[in-house]
């Protein structure tokens, strides 16, 4: 029992919570970008909050089921038909053998998660099932790929109605704690960044967003130093770069600040021309 | 030995970074790796893993620290007392490297910019036994320490898309070895038929922070022979137990 994929969308990949423990080879972390939204569609069908989903960016696929089972999709909002029904996000719903599924535009946010009835089952590789090349042989879902999953026994059913899907989880403000170069910028530089909306850029992704907004900057290039997910790079150049799920393991741009885990998801819903805030906060 | 004073920071909630005076140094090494084993060896319960650069430590915990600064303290505390030691114990590696100028497509420019014949562009880099710092920018790319001088050389001018595997470069003051083909801007003076990072082993690549590695030029044909062996399975790392 597959999906098949009859339009693979924009850019749509399978993660689950990211490969642990490969830092010291270099490997970058992976996993769901916004981990929020990616736990409720687990819990909505009562999944392990580790099972490997379906991760869909901005346009979204179209897929055609080979068995009946079970699956949730969760976001903030997209225009989906299955077979010739407009649904909406976050519910559960039943799939027949042969239902077609097509996820066209994502109207709010810029992702949304598709997980099914007990999880894909795919080869885990160091301890992931996260789509990151080299590690996994490609960087995403292409047209013509069948992605197995679990069989799915329907007197097994149970409802999750309590689990609910917060909106309001995703404002504009990110709140970060200081990263391991803030002291060195100017008192100047520390307001204008706390002050200053900025809107993401177009270059942005599952490594790294950039900012549009560029700011006079005080602080030099630093010798190698460990990055996360979650990292805001202040370049020379005075470009600020946030660094995602699938960033390096080590830069040489100054730290800044750190997002908190909740800034991540929140940002990982943002796309171009969208704006934020940074707040600090102490730990 | 001793390094005193290192910061002591929280990185986000779910990381303890330790960092000494910025400097690129075999002996701060040396005591960073010292104090990650002792670190590792006694939070094996929550961190999931430590990793070092040249001059810092990362302490990345699998889950949200209660109490950040009790975590701080405690990791202070582990350092206390020990005698830290002034040698290491690594593995030496030997990785054979075909200079021949099917590979080493930059070894003229170089020659032209630096003023050496190619055949001292060989033996200059032959020579040094490299100190593998860390492993970061790419799955597998080494970090290594001792390129000599005469061998400085910057970056193209714009990056070439598609660098081979194994190509084997040099970038303003460092060498190192792709592991994939990828992009990159770094001057390619020779390949390595080894295979540097393995996804389908348990352990992607044999290297460990601090070992140490020794280029060795050999032939076309050697070089052959090598990649078949490499092909099916049969090669071998050469390494040893080097004290430093």
């Amino acid at each position: 029992m597959s999906i098949k994929i009859l339009q693979p969308g924009l850019f749509s990949t399978i993660q689950d919570r990211g490969r642990v423990g490969f830092a010291k080879f270099g490997i970058p972390k992976s996993g769901a970008m916004d981990l929020y939204s990616a736990k409720i569609a687990n819990l909505l069908l009562g999944n392990s909050e580790n099972e490997a989903l379906m991760e869909i960016t901005l346009i979204g696929p179209k897929l055609e089921f080979t068995e009946a089972t079970q699956i949730s999709i969760t976001g903030l909002s997209a225009s989906a038909k299955l077979n010739n029904d407009e649904i909406g996000l976050n519910k559960v719903f039943e799939i027949k053998k042969g239902d077609q599924l097509h996820i066209k535009q994502i109207s709010q946010g810029a992702r949304i998660y598709l997980a099914v009835k007990g999880g894909f089952e795919i080869e885990e590789k160091l301890g992931s099932k996260s789509m990151y090349a080299p590690i996994t042989n490609s960087s995403k879902i292409e047209k013509g790929d069948e992605i197995s999953y679990h069989p799915f026994n329907f007197s097994e059913e149970k409802k999750h109605a309590h689990i609910k899907f917060n909106n309001d989880y995703f404002n504009d403000e990110l709140e970060v704690f200081a990263g391991p170069e803030f002291e060195q910028l100017s008192e100047t530089m520390k307001a204008n960044l706390l002050r200053k909306e900025f809107s993401i850029s177009k270059n942005n992704s599952r490594m790294a967003y950039q900012l549009e907004e560029k700011l006079e900057n005080n602080l030099q290039a630093i010798l190698t130093q460990p990055v996360l997910p979650g990292t805001v790079q202040f370049t020379p150049s005075g470009n600020i770069i946030i660094l995602m799920r699938d960033c390096q393991t080590t830069g040489g741009y100054p730290r800044i600040f750190q997002l908190t885990e909740e800034s991540i998801n929140k940002l990982a819903q943002k796309k171009q021309g969208d704006k934020l805030t940074f707040r600090l906060i102490n730990l | 030995m001793s390094y005193k004073n290192p910061t002591f920071s929280a990185f986000g909630k779910q990381a303890i970074l330790i960092t000494w005076e910025e400097i690129i140094d075999e002996k701060l090494l040396k005591f960073i790796l010292q104090y990650k084993n002792i670190i590792q060896q006694n939070t094996i319960k929550e961190s999931v893993e430590v990793i070092n650069t040249y001059n810092s430590l990362l302490v990345n915990y699998k889950f949200v620290i209660d109490n950040i600064y009790n975590e701080i303290s405690d990791i202070k505390k582990l350092s206390e007392g020990v005698q830290f030691s002034d040698t290491v114990e690594v593995n030496q590696f030997s990785i054979p490297v075909c200079y021949d100028e099917k590979f080493g497509i930059d070894l003229e420019e170089i020659s032209v910019k630096n003023k050496l014949e190619v055949s001292e562009i060989i033996s200059l880099h032959t020579q040094p036994n490299y100190t593998v710092f860390f492993t970061g920018f790419l799955p597998g790319f080494l970090y290594l320490g001792g390129l000599k001088k005469e061998l400085y050389i910057s970056r193209k001018k714009s990056p070439r898309l598609n660098v081979k595997k194994g190509a084997v470069g040099i970038g303003e003051k460092q060498t190192g070895i792709y592991p994939q083909n990828s992009a990159g801007g770094w001057q390619l003076i020779g390949n390595s038929p080894l295979t540097f990072f393995d996804t389908s082993a348990k352990n992607p690549s044999p290297f460990q922070a601090g070992d140490k590695l020794k280029f060795e030029a050999i032939s076309l044909k050697e070089y052959d022979e090598i990649k078949k062996q490499v092909t099916n399975n049969s090669f071998q790392f050469q390494k040893e137990v080097y004290e430093y």
